[in-house]
């Protein structure tokens, strides 16, 4: 039995576009809109450096990473050859154009997965205890 | 359903490229079987020269092993000859009686070495130089025998000769022409070659006509008398001999078009195909490779007949959208430590001009032909590591009249700078830097080319981002790809294409979308009969902004066709935040600005602050969610620092305060500034203004620069100082500053309505010629005029898309998070 949660309407999203969907652990959820208005959902960080897939050019049925233009497949979260490395997928449930996510997998699903630093804080984390 | 036969004769590169593009296309389509007459699966034929030489091994050179024959369920039948087809039964028949039925054919039957009709051609020790058979016949005699002979001082012959000589034999090549490789170098590059591998031990002898081989009788009584008898020398017609235990014939390859013309397929200097790769005579039969003649050529280089394979390929896929419209090509020779280079018309002749550089002590020759302004054809030696440059001039076409005094000196003598460069391929070590903008070794692109199989620039670009980036590395990787894989990377077609999406180049869509008033990238799609649904991440951007370009007021500007940066209207950084730099005009801030940029900072602890290179603020680290709100707080307009649009006009303090100034350089810098910002552009586009020629601003590396003299304003135009530093060059001197507004944007609408999307002013200058864009605006005022105006009437309402969301069609919903909800 899934817990079916509600998202946003299909037509919330832009065609050949994507939203973000918040989560209360780990990262955003991406949720793809593509021109046959069919819906995918992918955890929000590429394969190779983590860049937010939300934020890249949909065509097809793939995302072109806004960071270095991996394509990652919307159906599979797989990098296109030559490149390798797959993102976690999450179960889409359209209904009366509503678009569904799988609470569970909200609340559970690859929340090991972090997002990239930048900045500052980079510094710091590099830094050597006490230094 | 049973699935449709598709048979292969022959087992060689092309053939076999042709079914790994088959393959990534439509996997399930056939039932594959292959015929060899060779018991190999299919190896690099091209390499077979490094193997003779003892530069590699047969195991590495091959290409798919057998296992690859078994993983994609294809039946290989090696070392069974195809004898007979019968077209209408349609039954292959092999030599050993296997037989199979087929619904498509494809013949790639390869050629077969010329062998000269000489008495004595047929002892033992005579032989061609084709296949692996012939080079492990070669090793076997090199071990036991002292002098061979190669009669062909052509590309193979010398390939061959100097394997032999590096297996110790004492060579001579035997030439009938007066100089070696003549269908690829003319005399003084041959005569240097001929230098060069006599140094190295290799003896010639030119002009020599053979007369016959001679057999070796000396032992005669021992031999067994069924055993052929070996060749002992070579004899010419003016009776004098060299002594050859083996004789190599390398004196041409013809067509192996004898199964063809059994079958009654029409041949004519080969076997006869169409643009799709369909023999005329049988439709349900194809044929690439070096057996096949398209438009009166049948090609031996591996590039055109991959080509031809990528076609082959999508026509058996049923695709039917391909089209092989023929291929330019180079040449270089597999002799380590040997560069030469070669590509059209190298000759010269009438109505051409000759550029010819030559030092013969350091064992450097460049020859350039140039007729009506155009490179037609060269010819290198020595120094090879622009080569291909030339071929890219000389496949565009385009007029080299403003570049013709720095020609001679390759590529990274056009403008300044660039990336410090290695020349020799072979001689770096694996840990050097190829690619300095991707950070890629040589080691590196060696591996990728072993173990992926790699063979043209594309695949290796793909693979590795060696030379993806400013491309200035491009000669040296093709010489490691030259080395590694054999592979000659000559043949792109005449107009690169815009992207795998469509066979277009750029000028052909902006021409269709200008002609037939296409105001939608759908539109343009269905129009030109794109490829792809929808397109990608490439040809999108760039139809959108030929469409706003071109139809400005009219077409529609979609975000969802942009790439996220011009979507979100700020740049995105690695962690997915973005930052943000507002417009200040000219380089010049107020207080009041700064306290505002201040307490943005604070309120949206923005982590880093930075002063940029053009004179502005980057406020670095801002939250996606927050964008709207730090732009409305800033309340300063957008900088485009995100855009393929005009970014910063950077000035020098000019007559105002500086002691030094002539002219009041931060007015005219703002003044350009307003009246071109939000001006969009095929590529990112910086000005700067000078006030005196100290030139402070560093006006000479933007793609337009102003310098202030005494007189009035100096104007360059074309610079940048990006990945290769370029500076811009003089344009014209202006009197007042109405002029340079008016040129400015002159050239600016120019450059929109003509430049290629993601080509800087350096490049679009250097394709259409700087006399082009002079006659245009200098030498027409009328039409100077109207593009200024043009350019005004176009940026006339636009909107500020940090303010007017609706206007300028910035999706305010990519701001917000979703939650789930019950």
């Amino acid at each position: 039995m899934s817990d079916w949660k509600k998202i946003c309407l299909v037509t919330d999203i832009p065609v050949l576009g994507a939203r973000r969907v918040a989560r209360p652990q780990g990262m955003d959820v991406a949720v793809f809109r593509t021109e046959a208005n069919e819906v995918f959902a992918l955890l929000d960080r590429c394969p190779h450096k983590g860049g937010p897939l939300s934020q890249g050019l949909v065509f097809g049925n793939s995302v072109a990473c806004p960071l270095h233009n991996w394509t990652i497949g919307l159906q599979d979260g797989c990098a296109k050859a030559p490149d390798e490395g797959c993102t976690p997928r999450f179960q889409v449930k359209v209904e009366h154009g509503m678009v569904h996510l799988d609470g569970d997998e909200i609340a559970t699903h690859a929340l090991e997965l972090t997002a990239p630093l930048a900045g500052p804080c980079r510094r710091r984390h590099s830094e050597p205890q006490g230094a | 359903m049973k699935k449709p036969k598709l048979v292969m004769i022959g087992n060689g590169m092309a053939g076999v490229r042709t079914l790994e593009e088959l393959l990534k296309v439509a996997p399930d389509l056939y039932d594959i079987t292959v015929f060899g007459a060779e018991p190999h699966p299919n190896y690099n034929r091209i390499l077979l020269s490094p193997v003779l030489a003892g530069e590699q091994t047969l195991d590495e050179i091959v290409l798919n092993s057998f296992d690859w024959y078994t993983e994609n369920h294809i039946t290989l039948h090696a070392g069974k000859k195809v004898v007979a087809v019968d077209r209408v039964k349609r039954i292959v028949h092999a030599e050993d009686g296997t037989q199979e039925s087929y619904d498509r054919l494809l013949m790639c039957t390869g050629s077969n070495p010329f062998m000269l009709p000489v008495p004595g051609k047929d002892l033992e020790g005579v032989m061609a130089y084709r296949d692996i058979a012939d080079t492990e016949a070669m090793i076997a005699a090199a071990a036991k025998y002292r002098n061979a002979v190669v009669i062909g001082g052509g590309l193979l012959g010398l390939e061959a000769a100097n394997g032999l000589m590096r297996r110790g034999m004492t060579v001579t090549v035997v030439h009938v022409m007066p100089t070696l490789m003549e269908r690829q170098l003319d005399a003084v590059a041959g005569k240097m070659l001929q230098k060069s591998l006599e140094d190295r031990g290799m003896r010639f002898l030119i002009g020599a006509q053979t007369q016959e081989l001679v057999a070796d009788d000396s032992d005669r009584e021992d031999a067994n008398a069924s055993s052929k008898r070996r060749v002992r020398a070579i004899r010419f017609k003016d009776g004098t001999e060299v002594a050859a235990e083996l004789v190599v014939m390398a004196v041409g390859i013809r067509p192996n078009t004898e199964l063809a013309q059994a079958m009654r397929l029409h041949c004519d200097k080969g076997i006869v195909v169409n643009d799709t790769m369909q023999t005329i005579t049988d439709a349900r039969i194809y044929s690439v490779g070096e057996c096949a003649a398209h438009r009166g050529i049948a090609y031996g280089l591996v590039a055109p007949l991959f080509e031809q394979g990528k076609v082959a390929a999508n026509h058996l896929a049923q695709y039917g959208i391909n089209r092989y419209v023929g291929s330019l090509t180079s040449t270089k020779l597999k002799v380590t430590g040997i560069d030469l280079f070669s590509a059209g018309d190298f000759q010269g002749g009438d109505g051409t001009e000759e550029l010819v550089l030559s030092d013969p002590h350091e064992g450097v020759y460049k020859k350039l032909v140039i007729k009506d302004d155009k490179l037609v054809g060269a010819c290198l030696y020595g120094d090879t590591v622009d080569g291909s440059w030339y071929f890219k001039l000389l496949r565009d076409g385009r007029s080299v009249s403003d570049i013709r005094d720095k020609l001679m000196f390759g590529e990274s003598n056009i403008g300044e700078g660039g990336h410090e460069g290695h020349s020799k391929a072979a001689s770096m070590p694996d840990d050097a830097e190829v690619c300095g903008c991707n950070g890629v070794t040589k080691g590196t692109i060696c591996k990728a080319i072993k173990e992926k199989g790699l063979f043209t620039l594309d695949e290796v670009r793909k693979h590795t981002k060696a030379s993806a980036s400013c491309g200035s590395c491009t000669g040296l990787v093709e010489q490691i790809l030259m080395f590694t894989a054999g592979g000659d990377y000559s043949a792109t077609p005449k107009t690169k294409a815009m992207c795998t999406c469509t066979e277009h180049g750029h000028q052909t869509v902006r021409e269709a979308i200008v002609t037939n008033r296409l105001l939608t990238v759908a539109a343009v799609m269905h129009f030109l009969e794109w490829r792809t649904p929808n397109g990608c991440a490439s040809c999108r951007p760039a139809l959108n902004y030929y469409l706003i370009s071109s139809w400005p007021k009219e077409a529609r500007d979609d975000p969802q066709n942009r790439l996220i940066n011009e979507r979100a209207h700020a740049n995105i950084q690695k962690d997915g935040s973005y930052s943000v730099i507002p417009r200040m005009w000219g380089g010049e801030t107020t207080a009041d600005e700064l306290r505002r940029i201040a307490d943005v900072v604070d309120k949206y602890r923005i982590p880093t602050v930075k002063v940029t290179g053009g004179q502005r603020i980057d406020l670095l680290g801002v939250k996606k969610e927050d964008l709207a709100n730090v732009w409305k707080d800033i309340g300063m307009p957008s900088g485009h620092a995100y855009a393929k649009a005009l970014r910063t006009v950077k000035t020098c303090v000019g007559s105002e305060w500086c002691r030094m100034g002539t002219q009041d350089s931060t007015q005219m810098g703002k003044d350009l500034e307003k009246a071109m910002w939000r001006m969009y552009a095929p590529h990112k586009v910086k000005f700067a203004v000078s006030g005196c020629p100290r030139n402070c601003a560093e006006a000479g590396i933007k793609d337009v620069g102003i310098i202030g003299v005494d007189s009035g304003w100096e104007m360059h135009i074309g610079g940048n100082g990006g990945i290769k530093t370029e500076v811009a060059q003089f344009f014209t001197k202006l009197k007042t500053a109405e002029e340079v507004l008016e040129y400015t944007g002159a050239f600016m609408q120019l450059y929109r309505e003509e430049g290629w999307y993601l080509e800087r002013t350096v490049h679009y200058l250097n394709r259409v010629g700087m006399d082009y864009v002079k006659k245009q605006i200098l030498e027409n005022a009328e039409r100077r005029k109207a593009l200024w105006a043009k350019l005004q009437w176009s940026l006339d309402g636009e909107p500020d898309p940090w303010f007017e969301f609706d206007k300028a069609e910035v999706d305010v919903r990519q701001f917000d998070k979703l939650g789930a909800t019950v």
